[in-house]
């Protein structure tokens, strides 16, 4: 056996606990995960059943912690796994699945497939088998700090163009600010107008905040790419800042993994709790809502619906909060059929963004997306993730829909009380 | 051997074995699970874990709309014969006799046409589940040695009960009782080394997922 492939069998051996086992030992194969998920739906490959995607990960287990398993394997009757077999699963395990926990939510025996593929990634990239566009975006994090390759001066120069226009200032290594906010490079590149409508809002709301020159980058590679070292590098960097700044809280941007790595995550790839507490912008804003603090003037005339980012709704538990601050805003908000935390994945999560390999697939994939925009037909989608929103738009144009992207925070911000740009937009 | 030593060995000393390679069998493979542990989360709770645990141990048997939907057959199927069998294992008299016998517990006994049809209607969704599992591409690809085997198992109580109470067969009454007997026990055994044991850890893989969900105020 291969170094690597040993270190691959040892991180799975690791990563396998109590509800692993549980999972495991209660698959029927009734098939009913394919079903729940849209790399299966979308192009009929019984290869791409959530449950198959973990065989390798289910070997190790049963020849490691089953009675029965370590016999047969004790008496050469069962069969290892090889790194062949794991170079086959690679694209199974990064390029088809999103993590986005929809399978989970299925399962009749409930087992939490989502949660042994993050598992699985460990072993993988531990086996040297992760796609190369993961490894170049991890590499960037760790280096330069952002997987997208984002500096500081980058950020500079968005700040100084965000206080130009809006005439704020935006807040830069504030101590004793109330909250941190952290960005992802997406929004950084792609959505800079994100810095101007946060500033906007808690302005109106009366919150000190600031942007951590140490610590900026949201996102987190490591836990896509399945290397908790990585991830808990990248936590560390966040948690510094913050206890340097004393700041109370940590707010995550709109970005979906990026919450789950500081918000679930993160505690448990540093092994601490945090001094700190850590918000969704959606969270926040609706928290502000609550307490009148939030307050905004007309309405959107626009058919609007939400798209529930993954690891912000399913797996991450802010569900209700963005459709409350949508009411605010929307005259007429629907929403799509199998919506909040039985939502359909964009297609880019996880990972699959990073990984241009798996574009063909993930367009592919979409036209379950299609289907369920398609049942509603709205004018524009909000969301509260800039990775959704940008493969969104990505997805929409391959399939030739013409529907704008908006962000939930920057649509609030243009309805926000008492500034210019109140009113209904066409 | 005649047939009543054959009925006396299998209702004695074979039903005792196999009655300890199932317990201890399905202990073995809890406790396997049980000592691998699990962290403790040491992020903020939003939600409960032990609340969420529970909530989705009764929800998860429920299937979502989209489910019925897109595999209506699996939860059809499913149901019937996940029903079935147990409304034929735990409300056949002479079945409610010998449970009260080992376990002292009683309870009432549906009328036998019912148990009967129920039987009949269990052993028609079963054959329909393995025609499903052979020619659904996902279950078929899914499938291993031991998918068959399970059900080879559950379907033989059903048959050879259902032969033995019509008296069916070239064999005596009493050979026939024998015989399903034997096929309990056969189920029995394979139990705790297939994915038979569903029926057990099935509590445990929907406790965990409602629990991993509920901490973060998810409902699973």
């Amino acid at each position: 056996m291969s170094a690597s492939l040993q270190r691959g069998i040892n991180a799975f051996k690791e990563q396998i606990d109590a509800p692993v086992a549980s999972f495991f030992s209660s698959c029927v194969r009734c098939g009913l995960c394919a079903n729940a998920c849209l790399f299966h739906t979308e192009t009929g490959d019984p290869k791409y059943t959530p449950i198959h995607k973990l065989e390798p990960l289910r070997r190790v287990w049963q020849q490691n912690y089953t009675f029965w398993g370590r016999f047969a394997k004790a008496l050469g009757l069962s069969r290892a796994v090889t790194d062949d077999e794991l170079g086959e699963w690679e694209t199974l395990v990064y390029d088809s699945c999103t993590m986005c926990g929809r399978c989970s939510m299925v399962c009749p025996v409930g087992n939490d497939i989502a949660y042994m593929i993050r598992k699985m990634r460990e072993g993988m990239a531990a086996a040297g088998h992760a796609p190369e566009g993961l490894i170049g975006a991890s590499q960037r994090a760790v280096t330069i700090g952002s997987p997208m390759g984002v500096k500081l001066p980058a950020l500079q120069a968005q700040i100084r163009h965000t206080e130009q226009e809006t005439g704020l200032k935006i807040p830069v290594d504030v101590e004793g600010a109330e909250y941190m906010l952290l960005l992802s490079s997406m929004e950084i590149m792609n959505f800079p107008e994100f810095i101007g409508a946060i500033a906007k809002i808690l302005k109106q709301a009366g919150v000190s905040w600031t942007i951590a020159s140490e610590a900026f980058e949201a996102t987190n590679s490591g836990i896509q790419i399945g290397v908790s070292e990585i991830a808990a590098e990248l936590v560390e960097r966040v948690v510094a800042a913050a206890e340097k700044l004393k700041v109370k809280g940590v707010i995550s941007p709109e970005c979906g993994h990026a919450y789950m790595a500081i918000r679930w995550e993160g505690p448990n790839l540093i092994g601490r709790p945090y001094s700190f507490r850590v918000v969704h912008i959606m969270e926040l804003l609706d928290e502000l809502r609550e307490q009148g603090r939030l307050k905004t003037t007309g309405k959107e005339s626009q058919r609007l619906t939400y798209h529930d980012p993954c690891q912000v709704a399913r797996r991450g538990g802010v569900v209700k909060q963005p459709r409350n601050l949508l009411n605010m805003v929307a005259e007429d908000f629907v929403e799509m059929p199998e919506t909040g935390t039985m939502n359909w994945c964009c297609g880019a999560g996880g990972g699959v963004s990073a990984n241009e390999r798996a574009d063909e697939i993930r367009l592919k994939a979409f036209n379950r997306k299609k289907k369920q925009l398609d049942a509603i037909r709205p004018d524009a989608i909000v969301s509260a993730c800039s990775n959704c929103r940008i493969y969104l738009e990505d997805g929409l144009e391959e399939y030739g829909m013409d529907m704008p992207v908006l962000s939930l925070t920057e649509t609030i911000a243009e309805h926000l009380a008492g500034t210019e740009q109140t009113g209904s937009k066409e | 051997m005649t047939e009543t030593e054959l009925l006396l060995w299998v209702r004695g000393p074979a039903l005792q074995v196999a009655t300890v390679i199932f317990l201890v069998g399905v202990a073995v493979r809890f406790i396997e699970i049980l000592m691998l542990g699990r962290q403790k989360d040491l992020a903020e709770a939003r939600g409960s874990a032990l609340a969420g645990g529970l909530r989705t141990i009764v929800t998860r048997s429920v299937p979502d709309r989209g489910t019925i939907q897109r595999s209506t057959f699996n939860v059809v199927a499913g149901y019937v014969f996940h029903v079935g069998f147990f409304v034929v294992l735990l409300f056949f008299a002479p079945h409610i006799l010998l449970f009260h016998e080992v376990l002292g517990l009683n309870w009432p006994a549906l009328p036998t046409p019912v148990i009967d049809a129920t039987t009949v209607v269990t052993i028609i969704a079963l054959l329909a589940v393995l025609v499903h599992r052979v020619l659904h591409p996902v279950m078929r690809f899914l499938s291993r040695f031991q998918d068959y085997l399970a059900w080879l198992v559950t379907i033989l109580p059903l048959v050879t009960g259902y032969l033995a109470f019509h008296r069916v067969g070239v064999a005596p009454p009493p050979t026939l009782i024998a015989i399903h007997i034997l096929s309990v026990e056969l189920l029995m055994v394979v139990f705790p080394f297939t994915k038979l044991m569903h029926a057990v850890t099935l509590f445990m893989a929907r406790y965990y997922n409602g629990a991993i969900a509920g901490y973060k105020g998810v409902k699973s």
